[in-house]
């Protein structure tokens, strides 16, 4: 078997989402439909997003624990600013986008851990939160809420969605020159840097990127939920970060996918409902999720040994 | 390739000219004084010792050192102090580098790595002028090579990454290379495919090109250098034609280490007892016994004493009497705890052997530092100071006070010499001497001659593997040269 | 056995990893800070009764602040994220073997500590078998604690036996009794790290585990007492917790995960390993929950509270690194 490591790397997650959709299938098959794949990947959409974050931040060797509340904060301004006085909404995204990418630039610069710095911040988008909706309310911008419902021909909008999300990613990260030289801090930034290149910058740029995708997870959720609250996506600090390991990636020396990391959130939006379709109990479903991520990592670990013995 | 080396003859100004340049890290003086000028169509060939200053030469003639004193300019241009202004003026002025450590990024692909150096890089279709450039520099300097443009560079061996790094460095960009810095680039390559890169240095330097080229193998320096710089101690103490050095007049101009004078041969008065060790790489040793690892660095040697320490000794079970203990010469790497004092890096090892069972006895180990500061001479007036605050010759001695200070029978030595003054090598060969004779083993990997001859055995790794083993008097320079080189040194 | 009392101030001064001004010192002014701003509000009134309850909250922070701080010491990359599920689990099940009768004290703490064993140990597996990153490792157990607590609670609220909830909302001299065990928590695992061999190759691991390797520490199991050590105090942190708030719920840990980073961090202890601070951690505990009493007695709602709390932690750690220091 002649498989290179970057085809073993994106083969394992589409196996996996394969082989769960496969038993969806096989225990609900009225699951296979349009209808059923929508109601299967419904809130597959925001999930993505918030892992393609997550990815960026460890694509620079750093780890982001902050980025569940951003998306919280995020849904908040959506929810209430954007939905009432647009412009201003609009504003404070941008400006929270900005934010991030000062976060990133402020921990290259002084050398700080970025797990504590994230740890920090995720206090302080926390709090923001709640200073915009104390209580859970708020409602979606209309033609947010139309797109994330929308109902395209053939394919339902969680999965085109997904695509682009994908795609488009991989087109920045894996084909751009830019995104070579993002990867590049990940893989060796001595060098970047002896080839007159700024890493604080560049640095700064990727904490941007997960900045951009944590605020477009934000909106997509309330596209989807309709109204916030505070604590909306908490959980997704954990979902993102398995979700980018599943999907292949690393968490040293920038090796990410992009469509990796998609696909290992579709993986774990489906666990989900695998499980519910099993006829589990629903106290199992989070349970569930991280065993099949240790199955996987094991599943990895078991390639990379018969590889090396190659 | 090379489109614009034929514009080099425009000038008549050397591409680099340096002026009575001094190098200073803190007390230490890295270069005392170096004048040198590089025309264009020159190979310059640079020998000398480990820590002669030829690293600290090369960085600051590519900027990214900026010289303490003295002064450095570019094709006759002004000259500046700070280190962004000398890279920036290097960068245009077409200087490139390729150094022993790897530069590339392993996460990427041979022609994403190209892309890295190439900062005003057209963006349109970049990734197939990318591909086609780089593969083209790969194809004119190693031709028949099998290596993809589309091939992520952790996938390549050690010796495909060198040639990548080779020929992105070569590879047409904005500023074309004019002045190439290569630091041993053939370590890693075999004689068939350093063959080539010598030949591409000479058909470079014949358009026009200028290269410097670092190199322990004389050989390969005769071949293609056109002048050859030695340097000793920081200064270049010789700067002549290739044609007036032969062999051992150029052997002679750097210099021996060390003048051998009385070397403690007591090896005749030790009788090497019982087996007490043998592995799977074919290493053995016997009680009372010293053995030499040799071998030019990187072959293997490393790594076949650690995995040879770890398979013998449990990650999971601490043990009062172990049968090895491990001196690291990597000290960083292998050996020191930064954030703690001398006393507690000395005391790591034998922990265990004078504790009770769960608590440090502090009056033992106070005592035991104490011990080994007199006996070793580590040069302190506390023993609860940093370890960083000491030398490195001083850090290497509280390595080696941690291990011996153990009971251990077999003691395994990896290149522990290293940044060591000659005056503790002394007293630690001494030492090693001692300790063989009351019944220890040692297997020592070094890369200086001189402390190979100290050995009883001496096995030479050559790739990975055992490629002689010398008892006695076959012990020598020219026996222990033959068999690290193998095929190679006379290739070149 | 070495004397604990005579050469501790001496050492700790000449050690040259503390010389730098006992980091831990600056928790404590702060939580003195925090305890006198709180004071200005209400005019003096309450004094006690705030160092009462301060107390009692911060040993919960403390003891699972402990765990983590031995286990962030051992280097870059290992952190403990199944804090709050292993919590939750123990003291989930503690409460159900105890079923509220006073007699069942002992075998629900057992249970607890039993609970917690097996976390670590399921903890260190993932890590050691299946070479899982200390992070994700931690993470997905989490999850699989979280769903064991949920399936085994059922949305049950059995209350703890009144011997129990009498002993964790007591109090000796003033001092609350779960302030005790932290404390005497924290004295143990100051006395291991300063004066045992374990502390010692610890910290060793931390600064460099391939140099502690070839200095014959047994890394293996270090590394695997310390996963163990850290679920066990979490398991014992929700132990005492459920008793105290009068049941197990199932989000009773979810705060302890950046509380229990936090502590370590304003604690003085390096977040890159290979140097911890015990004192600090009950410092640093104490002031995380002075200054949200502080901010609320100033009628800061909870949004500027946590606002706060995050700018602290980036200003403790701005502060506190140098650039190009180890990470």
């Amino acid at each position: 078997m002649n498989m290179s490591r970057d085809h073993f790397r994106i083969l394992l997650p589409v196996l996996s989402l394969v082989v769960l959709l496969a038993g969806v299938f096989y225990l609900q098959p009225r699951a296979m439909s349009y209808f059923g794949l929508n109601l299967l990947f419904n809130l597959a959409v925001p999930v993505a997003l918030a892992t393609i974050a997550q990815m960026m931040i460890i694509m620079v060797n750093d780890i982001d624990l902050s980025i569940g509340t951003f998306v919280s904060f995020c849904a908040c301004v959506t929810a209430t600013f954007v939905q009432e006085t647009p412009l201003l909404g609009y504003l404070i995204l941008l400006m929270s986008i900005g934010a991030y990418a000062g976060i990133g630039a402020l921990i290259h610069y002084r050398n700080l851990p970025a797990i504590v710095v994230t740890l920090g911040t995720s206090f302080v988008w926390g709090g923001l939160a709640i200073l915009i909706l104390p209580s859970p309310g708020g409602s979606s911008p209309e033609w947010l809420h139309a797109i994330m419902k929308s109902k395209p021909p053939l394919v339902p909008m969680a999965i085109i969605a997904s695509v682009i999300i994908g795609v488009l990613t991989h087109l920045l990260i894996k084909r751009s020159s830019f995104g070579v030289l993002l990867r590049g801090v990940g893989g060796n930034d001595r060098t970047l840097s002896r080839a007159g290149w700024s890493v604080l910058k560049l640095k700064a740029s990727a904490y941007g990127l997960a900045g951009l995708f944590g605020v477009l997870s934000g909106m997509a959720l309330i596209g989807l939920t309709t109204s916030a609250d505070a604590n909306i996506a908490l959980r997704y600090t954990l979902l993102s970060i398995a979700g980018v390991i599943l999907g292949g990636g690393e968490f040293t020396g920038g090796r990410v996918s992009p469509i990796g990391a998609v696909i290992g959130a579709l993986t774990l939006t489906l666990a989900a409902s695998f499980l519910s379709f099993l006829k589990l109990s629903p106290d199992w479903q989070i349970g569930s999720q991280g065993a099949i991520l240790i199955l996987v990592l094991a599943a990895r670990l078991a390639f990379a040994k018969r590889e090396a013995q190659q | 390739m090379n489109t614009a080396i034929s514009e080099t003859h425009a000038s008549t100004a050397p591409l680099v000219h340096l002026d009575a340049v001094q190098k200073h890290f803190g007390k230490l003086q890295a270069l005392k004084g170096a004048s040198l000028s590089i025309s264009a169509g020159e190979c310059l060939g640079l020998v000398g010792h480990n820590g002669a200053g030829k690293s600290t030469l090369v960085k600051i003639i590519n900027g990214r050192l900026p010289p303490t004193l003295g002064t450095i300019s570019y094709r006759g241009m002004s000259h500046s102090y700070t280190a962004d202004d000398n890279a920036e003026q290097a960068h245009t002025t077409g200087i490139r580098s390729v150094f022993q450590e790897l530069s590339l990024c392993p996460n990427l692909t041979v022609l994403e790595n190209y892309r890295v150096p190439f900062r005003d890089m057209p963006r349109r279709s970049w990734r197939r002028v990318a591909g086609a450039r780089v593969m083209q520099s790969l194809d004119t300097i190693f031709p028949g090579h099998a290596i993809q443009a589309r091939d992520t560079v952790e996938n390549l061996s050690i010796a495909e990454r060198q040639m990548v790094e080779i020929a992105i460095a070569f590879s047409s960009r904005t500023h074309p290379a004019r002045l190439m810095i290569l630091d041993e680039p053939t370590s890693s390559l075999d004689a068939a495919i350093a063959r080539q890169l010598l030949d591409y240095i000479k058909t470079f330097c014949r358009a026009g090109g200028s290269v410097i080229f670092i190199s322990h193998m004389l050989g390969e320096i005769f071949d293609v250098a056109s002048r050859i710089i030695v340097m000793k101690d920081g200064l270049i103490t010789d700067d002549r034609p290739t044609a007036d050095f032969n062999r051992q007049s150029l052997v002679d101009a750097m210099g021996h280490v060390i003048p051998e004078g009385e070397a403690v041969a007591q090896s005749g008065t030790r009788i090497p007892g019982e087996r007490v060790l043998s592995t799977d790489s074919g290493l053995n040793a016997r009680k009372h016994e010293i053995v030499g690892l040799a071998g030019l660095a990187g072959h293997g040697q490393t790594r076949a004493l650690a995995s040879f320490y770890l398979e013998s000794t449990s990650r999971w079970q601490g043990s009062r009497n172990s049968r090895v203990v491990f001196v690291a010469g990597d000290r960083a790497r292998d050996g020191l705890m930064p954030l703690w004092s001398i006393l507690q890096n000395l005391s790591l090892k034998t922990l265990i052997e004078f504790g009770t069972r769960f608590f440090i006895d502090r009056q033992q180990e106070q005592q035991l530092a104490a011990d080994w500061k007199q006996k070793i001479g580590i040069r302190t007036d506390d023993l609860d100071s940093p370890i960083l605050s000491l030398s490195g010759g001083n850090q290497q001695k509280v390595l080696f006070a941690r291990a011996l200070a153990s009971s251990a029978p077999i003691v395994v030595m990896d290149d522990p010499m290293r940044g060591v003054d000659v005056g503790t090598k002394k007293d630690v060969y001494a030492m090693i001497q001692q300790e063989a004779a009351k019944g220890r083993t040692f297997l020592w990997y070094s890369t200086e001659t001189d402390e190979i001859l100290e050995c009883d055995r001496v096995f030479v790794f050559r790739d990975g593997q055992i490629s002689a083993e010398l008892i006695g008097d076959d012990i020598t320079e020219e026996n222990i040269l033959t068999a690290s080189f193998g095929m190679k040194e006379n290739a070149a | 056995m070495s004397d604990p009392t005579t050469p501790v101030l001496t050492r700790q001064t000449r050690n040259p990893v503390s010389l730098f001004k006992k980091p831990w010192i600056w928790a404590y002014v702060a939580a003195g800070a925090a305890f006198l701003g709180t004071m200005a509000i209400s005019g003096g009134q309450g004094a006690g009764s705030l160092f009462y309850t301060a107390m009692t909250f911060a040993s919960f922070a403390a003891i699972v602040g402990v765990g983590q701080m031995l286990v962030i010491t051992l280097g870059p990359g290992n952190v403990d994220l199944s804090i709050p599920s292993s919590m939750t689990l123990a003291a989930t099940l503690a409460l159900k073997v105890m079923n509220s009768e006073p007699g069942m004290v002992l075998i629900g703490l057992a249970t607890a500590l039993l609970v917690g064993l097996g976390c670590g140990i399921f903890n260190f597996s993932l890590i050691i078998l299946l070479r899982i990153p200390p992070i994700i490792a931690t993470l997905s157990s989490s999850f699989i604690f979280q769903s064991l607590a949920i399936w085994s609670n059922r949305g049950l609220r059995i209350k703890p036996p009144e011997s129990m909830s009498q002993f964790v909302t007591g109090g000796v001299l003033g001092i609350p009794n779960v302030a005790l065990v932290g404390i005497a928590i924290a004295m143990a695992a100051w006395v291991a790290l300063e004066r045992g061999i374990a502390g010692r190759w610890i910290l060793a691991i931390g600064q460099n585990m391939r140099a502690a390797s070839f200095s014959g520490v047994p890394v293996n199991t270090v590394r695997f007492a310390v996963y163990v050590s850290c679920a066990v105090l979490a398991s014992i942190a929700g132990f005492l917790l459920a008793n105290f708030s009068g049941g197990a719920a199932l989000n009773m840990g979810a705060e302890y995960m950046l509380m229990s980073i936090a502590v370590v961090v304003i604690g003085g202890s390096s977040i890159g390993g290979g140097n911890s601070n015990v004192p600090g951690i009950w410092g640093a505990s104490l002031f995380m929950f002075l200054v949200v009493s502080m901010l609320n007695s100033y009628g800061l709602g909870a949004g500027v509270r946590l606002i706060m709390t995050g700018i602290i932690i980036v200003a403790v750690v701005s502060l506190a690194s140098k650039p190009g220091e180890l990470r």
